[in-house]
């Protein structure tokens, strides 16, 4: 409501539009109006109430939108009472929900939305379930504010990382999730025996057996961890067998089967800057996203590093190095997330209806060169000020002022 | 070119690696408080004996010329449609025409970069190997705060994978260094980033050993609850004791080598080390994040009467960017990390910049596998934050952030770092301006080897690790 009472006209005027839904438009307006896009074209009458952004030279896109993450779930990552992303004591943690610990105060949300990112997923960690992911706005004073779904997916790890929740074995990861899914799915039938104590223990507390119906009825996605190919594989299979809607994460030998996993029509999130060896994936290369998106899979690209998400226009600029198309990445960090996590209605491009999430940069927006010059979040535009350029502000003249 | 070639030699005269061809009899860093003691007595006694010497060798190579680059030389100028030609692991011409001798390679750099070779002062390449195991892990002796003992070329496996696809990025040259869990954590090892069976192979010759220093949470995290320092002050009084005690072993040594009469002293590696600080032969490489702490360093510093080369990480120097600048200290530094522990809560984007307005030497370095990758984007994003911030910073004082500031910082600014006649032929190819997103390094020299070239796969160096279990670059398995 308050965004509501506070929303306004904005013009954006005189600038290169990319839709991401459709072809670049020069000298072209958007046109914002209560938060959301009303027009995006050349010949936009502009309202005489309209504020004017005269982006004249200037490049305009959706947000940016990093689907990775712990943004507002973790402060400094040493200080462990700033850190909101993982449960402890249940390794099928598939009823925690991160929304509530996240932090709208968090410093980390203004130095990452005044680069251009916009809107991240939030996600838990830690676990062989590790809990339900949110998608959220970086901006808004409540929780309630931020959110855009709740919640996005329920992540599960299948990466060497899980094995130690599983009893030291890929095969008993995979058994535990098989059994996990099974009971899931027993329990919904067999609720009445359950509350009577009727039943054989199960492979999960009630509550998060509940918690996984959404995704066992396809209504919620999946977002598996796997980056050793034949766990990439065992993340298909799983899907297959209980029909669940799957979002591969990480994926760092998806490249040497990205046609299976363009056949499965599962979508992949990747980190494009990731190339050293471990044992969990000694094929990982700089070429992954560009292999599976040539392949016809559906990529979303990733700056995992909470500290670090500005960086995501780094690593779509570096996807193209190593074999992108510059659109085929500008999408992988716009739209393509959108449509992953299940959003596309509302965000992820530049169309009349969709939630006024825009930038304006100085230029190509993977470039070093270029800058951010005005970030609107639901047709609000937000202030280019972190606690970061108040601490520049302070010391560019020594001494400082205090 | 016979002006040129007269002047290559008149510089080389005052690197420790001028000579013929083989460079194989290069003396290390001067190491022991014995070296003046090996000229003159037996080598009955450990100190007089070599101490683990360079075997440092050129590969043979024809003379390349590349000509029809941009010509981005760190020494204050870019050279459009320029040539360059190495020969005999040398920089022998840099200009607008250069003739190629009849059997030079000649590299059409048209649409091309040509830098000095990257230098990261601060890797742990080689004792943080990948694929990262425990077996693997050999960069911190958390077994005690002072462990200047140490040398991180005792623990560096040439075979890390992680060192071809640094010279993918154009690293020539790191400072390999122990971890930041100790005050004193041990001596640095400064390479050539080349394939080599051994790290002897790889070591620098004439390079000054660093001695890594850590401030901070590290310690006090790592030994608060094994029996200390818990406290900064703590830390502190840490580097006091060590220092005091190396005060009297330097006199002791010193002393002993002046005459030899009498018995040698007793040999004590821990403050061998400490003493070769003190005698400005080694150089301090300290890990230190927030400005207070880097002020008590140089206090310390002033104490026992040594200079600390660098701050490493130092993501609170803009705060003192004044006084580091007078001090003469580098601070070696990420073009935008922080947040990760306390210590580094207040990084900005535009610390290289403010360091550099305020007259200091600033660096980027890497820590980190991946970032050593693109040393060069890092720079790039450092630059840019400060020209966007309205601070003037050029180009070449940004590709000096990663050639010849390194260098100075590993005392070898005099033989690395820029494109000038007499130099080490470290060079890059770049694909096109290296402060682009979109740019790679296609060609890597180092002393004049081809050693990398992304369009040859003849010229893409792997490890025995990768064999029959990492695919190879354009390959399937």
């Amino acid at each position: 409501m308050i965004a509501l009472l506070l929303a306004q006209t904005i013009a954006i005027t005189g600038g290169t539009v990319y839709p991401v839904s459709g072809p670049k438009l020069a000298a072209a307006t958007v046109l914002i109006r209560d938060g959301r896009i009303v027009a995006v074209a050349t010949n936009v009458p502009i309202p005489a109430d309209a504020t004017r952004i005269d982006a004249a030279g200037k490049w305009i896109t959706p947000g940016l939108i990093d689907g990775a993450g712990q943004l507002g779930l973790v402060e400094i990552n040493a200080v462990p009472g700033t850190r909101d992303a993982s449960v402890q004591g249940d390794t099928i943690a598939a009823a925690f929900n991160v929304a509530e610990g996240i932090n709208p105060a968090s410093t980390l949300i203004p130095v990452t939305r005044i680069e251009g990112i916009t809107t991240a997923l939030a996600v838990p960690t830690g676990n062989l379930v590790s809990g339900q992911a949110v998608l959220i706005d970086l901006d808004g004073a409540t929780i309630d504010q931020m959110l855009v779904k709740s919640p996005a997916g329920i992540v599960a790890d299948l990466s060497e990382s899980a094995k130690d929740d599983a009893g030291g074995s890929r095969a008993a990861v995979a058994d535990r999730l098989r059994r996990v899914f099974r009971d899931a799915l027993e329990y919904e039938r067999r609720k009445t025996d359950f509350s009577r104590a009727q039943m054989q223990p199960l492979a999960a507390s009630a509550r998060d057996l509940e918690a996984l119906l959404p995704l066992l009825h396809g209504r919620v996605p999946l977002i598996a961890y796997a980056n050793r190919r034949s766990d990439i594989a065992t993340a298909l299979r799983l899907a297959k067998e209980f029909n669940v809607q799957l979002i591969l994460a990480g994926a760092a030998e998806g490249w040497e089967i990205a046609a299976e996993i363009a056949a499965a029509r599962v979508p992949v999130l990747v980190e494009p800057l990731n190339n050293i060896p471990s044992y969990d994936a000694l094929g990982i290369r700089y070429e992954n996203a560009a292999v599976l998106a040539k392949a016809g899979v559906k990529v979303a690209l990733l700056e995992p590093d909470t500290h670090k998400s500005r960086n995501l226009r780094q690593q779509a600029g570096n996807a193209v190095s190593y074999g992108m198309t510059w659109d085929q990445a500008l999408r992988a960090v716009t739209l393509s997330p959108a449509e992953i996590f299940g959003v596309a209605d509302r965000y992820g491009s530049l169309e009349p209806g969709k939630v006024a999430n825009v930038v304006v940069w100085s230029g190509d927006p993977f470039e070093f060169t270029t800058g951010v010059e005005h970030v609107l979040i639901r047709g609000k535009e937000i202030p280019l000020k972190s606690r970061q350029t108040e601490l520049f502000e302070r010391y560019k003249k020594l001494p400082p002022s205090y | 070119m016979r002006p040129l070639l007269s002047l290559l030699l008149a510089v080389t005269g005052a690197c420790a690696s001028a000579g013929g061809s083989a460079r194989s009899s290069q003396a290390p860093a001067p190491a022991a408080p014995a070296a003046t003691a090996a000229a003159t007595t037996p080598e009955r006694e450990s100190a007089a004996r070599p101490q683990y010497p360079s075997t440092y060798a050129r590969h043979p190579n024809p003379p390349v010329l590349i000509r029809n680059a941009t010509i981005m030389t760190a020494t204050g100028h870019e050279i459009p449609n320029g040539s360059i030609l190495l020969k005999d692991g040398r920089i022998v011409a840099v200009g607008a025409k250069v003739e190629a001798p009849a059997d030079a390679v000649v590299v059409d750099g048209t649409g091309k970069y040509v830098t000095p070779g990257l230098i990261d002062d601060h890797s742990h390449l080689g004792v943080y190997a990948a694929p990262g195991t425990d077996a693997e892990s050999d960069g911190n002796e958390a077994t005690n705060p002072v462990t200047a003992e140490v040398w991180a070329e005792h623990s560096f496996w040439p075979q890390d994978p992680q060192i071809p696809l640094a010279i993918a990025g154009g690293i020539t040259t790191i400072q390999a260094l122990p971890g930041s869990a100790n005050l004193i954590g041990g001596r640095s090892a400064i390479l050539k980033l080349i394939p080599a069976r051994t790290v002897q192979e790889m070591k620098f010759p004439g390079a000054h050993y660093g001695l890594k220093m850590a401030c901070g949470e590290n310690p006090k995290r790592v030994y608060g609850r094994k029996g200390g320092p818990a406290t900064r002050m703590g830390n502190m009084a840490g580097y006091r004791a060590a220092f005091i005690l190396a005060e009297g072993y330097r006199r002791r040594w010193d002393a002993w080598n002046k005459d030899h009469k009498g018995d040698p002293p007793e040999r004590n590696l821990r403050l061998e080390s400490l003493a070769e600080v003190l005698r400005g032969n080694m150089y301090v490489q300290n890990h230190c994040y927030r400005a207070d702490e880097m002020a008590q360093m140089l206090d310390l510093a002033h104490e026992f009467g040594f200079k600390i080369r660098s701050f490493h990480h130092a993501v609170e120097s803009y705060k003192i960017a004044d006084l580091l600048a007078k001090e003469g200290t580098s601070v070696s530094v990420w073009a935008d990390w922080w947040g990760f522990k306390e210590e580094a809560m207040d990084g900005i984007q535009q610390n290289a910049a403010l360091n550099q307005q305020a007259g200091g030497r600033p660096l980027i370095h890497s820590d980190d596998p991946g970032g050593i990758q693109r040393l060069n984007q890092e720079a790039a994003k450092a630059m840019y934050a400060g020209q966007r911030s309205g601070i003037p910073i050029t180009r070449d004082q940004a590709l000096r952030w990663i050639t010849v500031n390194p260098a100075w910082t590993i005392g070898l600014d005099s033989v690395v770092g820029t494109l000038e006649p007499g130099k080490m032929a470290d060079v890059v190819v770049w694909s096109s301006d290296p402060f682009s997103v979109y740019s790679k390094a296609i060609q890597v020299y180092n002393d004049g080897w081809l050693v990398y070239d992304r369009n040859d796969p003849a010229h893409q160096p792997r490890t025995d690790f990768e064999l029959g279990q990492v695919p190879a670059p354009g390959s399937d398995r």
